[in-house]
């Protein structure tokens, strides 16, 4: 994990702007994520690090500044956009799997629908990744009916499914009863050693220190510091994220 | 009463006409309503305010007001409406494809009205989908017109059955003005008929098309309590 892949960088954010009415959301935000990089970005609530995750596969759009994908800056609307979300995964905070459809035509809905996968080729791999995330056994169930953290698992097995160059990871824990966070984080993990490259918002400091190259702290709308984990929970460099981290971290 | 039985058949041919307008009615609001809708949640700007425009046009217009710009506004544009003499149904539906366009223009109000309530209860199901799930199937890249149909709409249609079903009563009811711009022989018309011209009393008249119209209302209603209360259970 240590040696991050060198090259192009994957995900290039270049002074970033972007305002809800007169709150200055994200401010001139610059920031590069390798390929294979694990990318964590924590913060206090409101200082946009949702925002950041949401505007790579451009659920938000931007006010200025630019993003680039794979090298292509990220297109406006239409076809093209669809095309680049379905190379990026996102996985939210309240699962939003699609309630009237079963754990595996969730898994399988955008395989068939938007990469034109055959049914029963779509359907073996689903159930290799429901497999490979722990719940192959839920497979012909509604969402409803399992537990939140199987509904996280199922999600990321739904976002997996498009075969995604990068993963986006919305606070996948925060709406988990605690101990389900466990079951979700170690897939997390799983797929950090298997190289992918994720942006994870999250409040999981262990897993930002375990697992993840980097970690990002935002503050404000404003990226306050990059640094690897170690370094950043030993010698917070800014007030703010010292002060950040002595109130949850005290606890 | 001697009325409802010695005219019957008056009542009954008034039944079956209105019973007609109704079903065309209802298909023709169906299908525009839906096609407003999906302009209004579209995600382009100029398709919104499109279909945002009809809705207030149409919903804050009297449906009256509606009827006379078919019934005088068409025939001064010198349309008869000939387009809707639709071959097939127009041997089904025979009034489609008479001479007298009355029946047409009737139709034309009652769908271009009706539909304007159509869009706003199937809007309503769709704002009872959870965002989130839109948002999910976007970010997997399904476009629009995908997410729409294996997302959005199974799932709105559910909370879209009742009040859909409540614009279409009162639909029935409203086509009553159409016996007023011309319609011959419709339930409303027949009473107007019977009361004026051949002189029967009001009341058993009222009584026996209130009948009529209750026939096609009251069963829808308690089709739709039943909708209702499965999907209670269901949930």
């Amino acid at each position: 994990m240590d040696d991050v892949t060198t090259g192009e960088p994957l995900i290039v954010l270049d002074a970033v702007n972007k305002w809800f009415g007169p709150l200055h959301v994200l401010d001139d935000v610059s920031l590069s994520v390798g390929r294979g990089e694990v990318v964590v970005v924590i913060g206090p609530s409101g200082s946009g690090k949702s925002t950041l995750c949401r505007t790579i596969n451009r659920l938000e759009p931007i006010n200025s500044g630019t993003i680039t994908f794979d090298g292509q800056p990220l297109p406006a609307e239409g076809k093209p956009l669809a095309q680049l979300r379905s190379e990026v995964g996102m996985v939210f905070q309240s699962f939003n799997l699609f309630a009237h459809k079963t754990i595996l035509e969730n898994v399988t809905l955008g395989p068939i629908k938007v990469r034109k996968e055959k049914p029963a080729a779509a359907r073996e791999r689903g159930l290799a990744l429901l497999d490979r995330v722990g719940i192959a056994n839920q497979a012909d169930k509604f969402p409803a009916q399992l537990s939140g953290g199987q509904q996280q698992r199922a999600a990321i097995a739904r976002a997996l499914a498009m075969q995604p160059k990068a993963m986006l990871f919305d606070e996948p824990t925060s709406a988990l009863d605690p101990e389900m966070v466990g079951e979700v984080l170690e897939v997390m993990t799983s797929l950090a050693s298997d190289g992918m490259t994720m942006v994870v918002v999250t409040h999981e400091m262990g897993f930002a220190r375990h697992a993840a190259n980097r970690v990002i702290f935002m503050a404000d709308g404003q990226l306050v510091e990059d640094a690897p984990p170690a370094e950043f929970f030993a010698n917070p460099r800014s007030e703010r994220a010292r002060d950040f981290l002595s109130k949850i971290l005290t606890h | 009463m001697n009325v409802l039985i010695d005219k019957f058949d008056v009542f009954a041919g008034g039944f079956w006409l209105t019973l007609q307008i109704c079903i065309l009615a209802a298909i023709g609001a169906l299908i525009l309503g839906a096609i407003v809708a999906v302009l209004r949640i579209s995600p382009v700007p100029p398709l919104r305010a499109v279909g945002t425009s009809y809705v207030n046009v149409f919903r804050n217009m009297p449906l009256t007001v509606v009827m006379f710009f078919a019934a005088f506004g068409l025939p001064a544009l010198g349309s008869n409406a000939d387009f809707l003499r639709i071959p097939v149904i127009d041997s089904l539906f025979t009034r489609l494809g008479t001479d007298l366009p009355y029946f047409r223009f009737a139709l034309i109000a009652l769908v271009l009205y009706t539909a304007a309530f159509v869009c706003e209860a199937l809007r309503s199901g769709v704002n009872a989908v959870p965002a989130g799930q839109a948002e999910a199937a976007r970010s997997l890249g399904l476009t629009f017109g995908q997410n729409l149909r294996h997302v959005v709409l199974p799932q709105s249609w559910q909370a879209s059955v009742v009040p859909l079903g409540s614009v279409i009563i009162a639909m029935i009811k409203n086509s009553a003005l159409a016996g007023f711009f011309g319609v011959v022989g419709d339930l409303s018309a027949t009473a107007d008929q019977l009361t004026g011209a051949e002189g029967y009393a009001f009341v058993p008249v009222a009584i026996g098309i209130s009948i009529g119209y209750l026939i096609m209302t009251v069963p829808l209603g308690a089709l739709l309590d039943r909708i209702e209360k499965r999907q209670a259970v269901a949930r």
